[in-house]
């Protein structure tokens, strides 16, 4: 298959996601997460958090507003039929509390093929309302030839 | 933890309906993890396990480990073939090595005996 690498490093513009107390709890359920932490405003606020704490890969919650548009993109040009996630990257810096507010940058960092295969990697990066990066994210999507 | 060490193991059997929770939790709704009989028209066994969620059990191992999800600084991860609901799901990881208060872990997760996330590696602060 040939792929189109005219959209390597495009940006697209930021998305804000609001973190809610019940969003937070609900995803933590979904996961099996046990932490009081997560579930238990009490809990968190005894150690010293605001709010119950996001488990860290509800990463994928907040950031993904921000990265549907990439991934939809025709001028990326992905084969939905044909795709599939094959690798997934997060780096972490502070704890997202429900309260905040998470904007989320995305990228397109590469788009290659090898193969006879696409293969297309986006970037996040997610950021809290005081400036600090609370995620940085690396997607990678393949798709095979058709 | 030391290198050489294992994590503790973490086992848990998504149910029959895991994955219209998550779909809900997540906001993928991608009909492959819903509708059953989607997913075999598009060739599948049946409805797959998101591979996000998969990863979440990855990530929990870790930070079960690690004393909490401060402790959890980088997780990156291969999805391999489909994880299917109602099968035990085996997350193992060994310290691979320990640099500047770090401990790299090396971890996989398996059902029936085939890993589905593979190559796994994980960053935990160590106290």
């Amino acid at each position: 298959m040939a792929v189109n690498t005219n959209a390597v490093g495009k940006r697209y513009p930021p998305v804000t996601y609001a973190v809610g107390r019940e969003k937070i709890r609900e995803y933590a359920f979904a996961v099996g997460e046990t932490n009081p932490l997560h579930l238990e405003v009490q809990a968190a606020r005894a150690l010293g958090y605001r709010d119950v704490v996001a488990p860290p890969m509800f990463a994928a919650v907040y950031a993904s507003p921000a990265i549907g548009p990439a991934l939809f993109d025709p001028e990326v040009g992905i084969n939905f039929a044909l795709m599939v996630h094959a690798g997934q990257e997060f780096r972490w810096g502070p704890l997202v509390v429900a309260g905040d507010e998470i904007e989320t940058a995305v990228a397109v960092r590469d788009i290659s093929e090898r193969g006879g295969a696409g293969f297309y990697v986006f970037e996040s990066v997610s950021t809290n309302q005081d400036g600090d990066t609370v995620c940085v994210g690396t997607w990678s999507n393949i798709v095979r030839g058709g | 933890m030391q290198p050489g060490d294992q994590i503790p193991e973490l086992r848990v059997t998504p149910d029959k309906y895991l994955t219209v929770r998550y779909a809900g939790a997540s906001g993928d709704f991608n009909p492959i993890h819903i509708d059953e009989d989607f997913a075999r028209q598009v060739g599948l066994p049946g409805r797959i396990l998101h591979g996000l969620w998969t990863m979440a059990q990855v990530a929990r191992a870790q930070t079960d480990a690690g004393g909490g999800p401060h402790s959890l600084r980088r997780l990156q991860v291969q999805f391999r073939g489909m994880g299917l609901p109602e099968h035990e799901l085996v997350v193992t990881g060994t310290v691979h090595e320990l640099r500047d208060g770090v401990a790299v872990v090396h971890t996989v997760a398996e059902q029936d005996g085939k890993a589905i996330i593979r190559n796994a590696e994980a960053e935990i602060a160590v106290e």
